[in-house]
């Protein structure tokens, strides 16, 4: 086995190449990310006159992006596997008013919350396992089963409700969509704590990203979406673990629909109109690629925290609610054009 | 090792040069993949690259391509500088390079591909009339028959390159650059390329051939440039070397032996691989065969014989609807890779970049695959544990990486193999299949792997290896079977087989 070492000195060096590119490339990111934000923090405190630093207002734009988070989640792992799932927004309408339907009239509250929770996430992956098994099984493309699945369960929503929302009156069920816990915590920052569900969601993005990047379940979500036939051949059941990112998917989106429902204290079968779109959104300005293979939860969070800034900052701004959409659909490409301007200039 | 080629190009050895090039040198951070080189092409002449991997062939090719930029040099086309800074332009001044990867659009036709951009028009609308017409006379150039209204995507591997050559011709190509052009194709068909690069260097178009088959290089080559570490070593008439020359001027030595000794027959108990009858429709049909242990079976056969579906068919790769396959003594149920990968047997399937590697995922991740649940307790991975095992292999099998978090992507084609290898030795597989086991490396590589197939084969390992590379058949089975339209029509018993009793039961010239 001898040779001459010298030989792959060409392969060798790229690879050097590319490895102090990386090593470049992080530090770039975090000087830049630390000068930028800096810089741009102040810039709109000061245009907002001190509101957006005021930790009321913090607290709040993490209470609002809890559930692009928590679905966006889902989504980071349908997409890494090459998949996309577009049903996530109306499964949160359907799971919600059948949390709703159960609740209601039930006599007690504690069986009457544990029931709407297990339906509620149960009913989401169920539809994601509706979602996965004719992709995993016919090879048809995640995007027109999901698609069914979008105008499936927006029907199934309005035929059990016949259109009309269902209120929900159960004070377990209200905590966790408007509670606070940590009041002690509040108090330093002048808050009346920490919301629930920001605690909820800080458990799935911790959670998911644990799964994804500890764990051989999230090891094989990353081969298959890479190269599905070598992952194959090397015995990874691919089957089995494309059809468990869709029933996450849709079991985070009924916990999604939990939170919602709980803060409009109701299932409401038009709630959650266009999530999908923003939940892909959040994945997607968050560095994961659409092709699959590569991306991550922590970028995905910070994807969902910085649509969720914007929204904040333009409300605080009193940008018109349709100027505003045309902001965020301007900021995802910008975002994700620069991403692919930086993988270019640091592969040269 | 005929020389037929150099009389026919003998004139152009003293002619002007069409691309010459003082000079060059690419720097990337670390290393100088290309220190002054200086190397010109003349019309009409094949010229043949030789180099092993990372000897900096690549970085010349992507230069000339305009993919890549020189830090400094010259370069003159027909005696005039030029500078090439992008392959728009390079094709502009004549220069074409065919990757081995090929540049073809699969639901297109063959016409529509040749004359991809350059579509004749007739108003608004595209001459088809004429698009053909065109591309009918680049095939006849070529003398070369294509169904001209065929979707590429079901032509041929070699059929394709065809198509890239004639798309190249249609572009008024002065120079061709072919990147391993042999690699996928089997012996007839590469006759029949050599007979279109000749039809090419008759009109005055230059190739340039790049080769690890030494063989074919001393067939076609007029002239032979020979690449190491990034250096032009030397440049002159194909007449003038011996293969023996080449090898050593490549590695900088002589490689004697090629093949390593292949362990002696060991007393045969019972098979350790049994198949029996193995039919898979339209692919093989009732395949009977045994490997034992410590053995080392070759499969020759054309391409399309039936040799990888029989490795698929074995691994569970792909079903087969009838016939049995035992491991050990126990008869294995139809099944998948992954539980072939449990009972033992192993895949190192042919083609790396599309089904072994991931190719976006680290050294690391991509050996550990196949038994990740070695390093992982309730389900998750002890990723130090992991780079220990995966670090201690690499060392073994020479794997030239900076770090195990390296992207496979990133490595040579030799060290991509051997990663492949190391994902099925870091649990003792009890038979490994091979297929094309050195396709595309260089001979340093292959040396290696050939001696650690000897190793696994003396420690009890079962080898099933199919190859198209007949001298690699002959060097390293201990028994040899011959596939013909696929059925396993020979079995060669040790020291029987011949170079040509091979190629006649594989052309089926001998009834079976």
């Amino acid at each position: 086995m001898a040779q001459e070492p010298q030989i792959a000195a060409e392969a060798e060096s790229q690879a050097a190449v590319v490895a102090a590119g990386k090593r470049r490339a992080a530090l770039l990111r975090t000087v830049g990310l630390v000068v930028g934000l800096t810089v741009l923090l102040t810039v709109l405190n000061a245009a907002t006159h001190g509101d957006f630093l005021r930790p009321g207002n913090m607290i709040n734009v993490l209470r609002q992006i809890a559930v692009n988070a928590i679905l966006a989640t889902g989504q980071t792992f349908v997409i890494i596997t090459a998949g996309i799932d577009l049903s996530v927004g109306s499964l949160i309408a359907l799971t919600g008013v059948l949390m709703a339907g159960v609740m209601v009239g039930h006599p007690n509250v504690a069986v009457g919350f544990t029931l709407a929770l297990l339906i509620g996430i149960g009913t989401g992956g169920l539809a994601g396992l509706v979602n996965g098994l004719p992709v995993v099984r016919f090879g048809l493309p995640p995007f027109i089963t999901t698609l069914a699945m979008l105008e499936i369960a927006r029907g199934l929503a309005f035929m059990y409700t016949k259109g009309q929302p269902i209120e929900i009156d159960n004070p377990v069920f209200n905590f966790i969509g408007g509670g606070f816990v940590l009041p002690g915590l509040g108090r330093l920052f002048n808050i009346p704590g920490v919301p629930m569900p920001v605690i909820v969601m800080l458990f799935v993005v911790l959670a998911g990203s644990y799964l994804l990047t500890q764990t051989r379940f999230g090891r094989y979500v990353y081969a298959i979406g890479g190269n599905e036939e070598a992952a194959r051949l090397s015995g990874v059941n691919v089957f089995g673990v494309k059809l468990m990112v869709y029933v996450i998917s849709g079991a985070l989106a009924g916990l999604a629909s939990l939170l919602l429902a709980a803060r409009l204290n109701s299932g409401i079968p038009q709630s959650g109109q266009g999530y999908e779109l923003q939940s892909i959104a959040a994945v997607v300005v968050g560095g994961t690629s659409l092709m699959g293979g590569r991306g991550s939860i922590g970028g995905t969070f910070v994807g969902a925290l910085l649509i969720g800034v914007l929204y904040n900052i333009m409300n605080l701004l009193n940008v018109q609610s349709y100027a505003q959409e045309v902001v965020l659909g301007a900021v995802i490409l910008i975002a994700v054009l620069l991403d692919q301007l930086r993988r270019q200039y640091l592969v040269k | 090792m005929t020389n037929t080629g150099a009389p026919q190009g003998a004139d152009a050895l003293t002619g002007a040069p069409f691309l010459e090039m003082r000079g060059i040198s690419k720097a990337y951070p670390g290393v100088q993949a290309l220190d002054d080189v200086s190397f010109d092409v003349r019309a009409g002449e094949v010229h043949a690259l030789v180099g092993e991997n990372g000897a900096g062939k690549s970085t010349f090719v992507k230069i000339l391509a305009g993919a890549v930029r020189a830090d400094v040099g010259e370069l003159r086309i027909q005696g005039k500088p030029v500078t090439i800074v992008s392959p728009r332009q390079a094709e502009a001044l004549g220069i074409v390079v065919i990757y081995q990867e090929f540049n073809l659009v699969p639901y297109l036709s063959v016409a529509e591909n040749i004359m991809l951009g350059r579509e004749p028009t007739r108003g608004l609308g595209v001459d088809w009339k004429a698009l053909r017409a065109r591309a009918a006379e680049v095939l006849a150039r070529l003398g070369v028959e294509l169904p001209l209204t065929t979707e590429v995507r079901r032509l041929s591997v070699a059929q394709q390159q065809m198509v890239e050559i004639a798309k190249a011709l249609s572009t008024s190509a002065r120079v061709i650059f072919m990147d391993e052009p042999s690699a996928a194709l089997t012996e007839n068909e590469v006759l029949k390329l050599f007979a279109v690069i000749r039809a090419l260097r008759r009109d005055g178009v230059a190739i340039v051939y790049i080769s690890h088959r030494l063989e074919e290089v001393f067939q076609i080559a007029d002239r032979i440039t020979v690449f190491r570490d990034g250096r032009l070593v030397k440049t002159d008439v194909a007449a003038n070397f011996t293969p023996d020359d080449v090898i050593r001027l490549m590695v900088g030595r002589s490689l004697a032996a090629h093949f390593p000794v292949l362990p002696p027959d060991r007393p045969h108990e019972r098979p350790l691989l049994s198949v029996r009858n193995l039919t898979m429709p339209d692919r093989i049909e009732n395949v009977s065969l045994d490997v034992y242990p410590g053995e080392i079976v070759g499969l020759a056969g054309l391409v399309g014989s039936g040799r990888t579906s029989l490795l698929r068919g074995i691994f569970g790769a792909d079903p087969y609807t009838s016939g049995t396959v035992e491991l050990d003594g126990q008869p294995l149920p139809k099944r998948g890779p992954h539980e072939s990968i449990a009972d033992g047997l192993a895949l190192v399937t042919e083609d790396r970049k599309n089904q072994g590697l991931v190719l976006g995922m680290s050294v690391r991740e991509n050996v550990t695959l196949p038994h990740l649940e070695l390093f992982s307790h309730l389900g998750r991975v002890d990723r130090g544990r992991e780079a220990r095992a995966v670090g201690k292999l690499a060392d073994e099998l020479h794997i030239r990486t900076p770090t195990l978090e390296q992207l496979v992507r990133n490595l040579s084609g030799g060290n991509q193999q051997k990663v492949v290898l190391a994902k099925w030795l870091l649990k003792s597989a009890k038979v490994i299949c091979f297929d094309e086991p050195t396709r595309g490396i260089d001979v340093g590589a292959k040396a290696e792997i050939y001696e650690l197939m000897v190793q696994l084969a003396q420690s009890g390992t079962g080898i099933l290896m199919a190859s198209s590379e007949l001298p690699e058949v002959l060097g390293m089975s201990m028994r040899i079977g011959v596939m013909h339209n696929g059925r396993l029509v020979h079995v060669f018993n040790r020291g029987e087989a011949t170079q040509e009793a091979i190629i006649r039961y594989a052309t089926g010239t001998v009834a079976a």
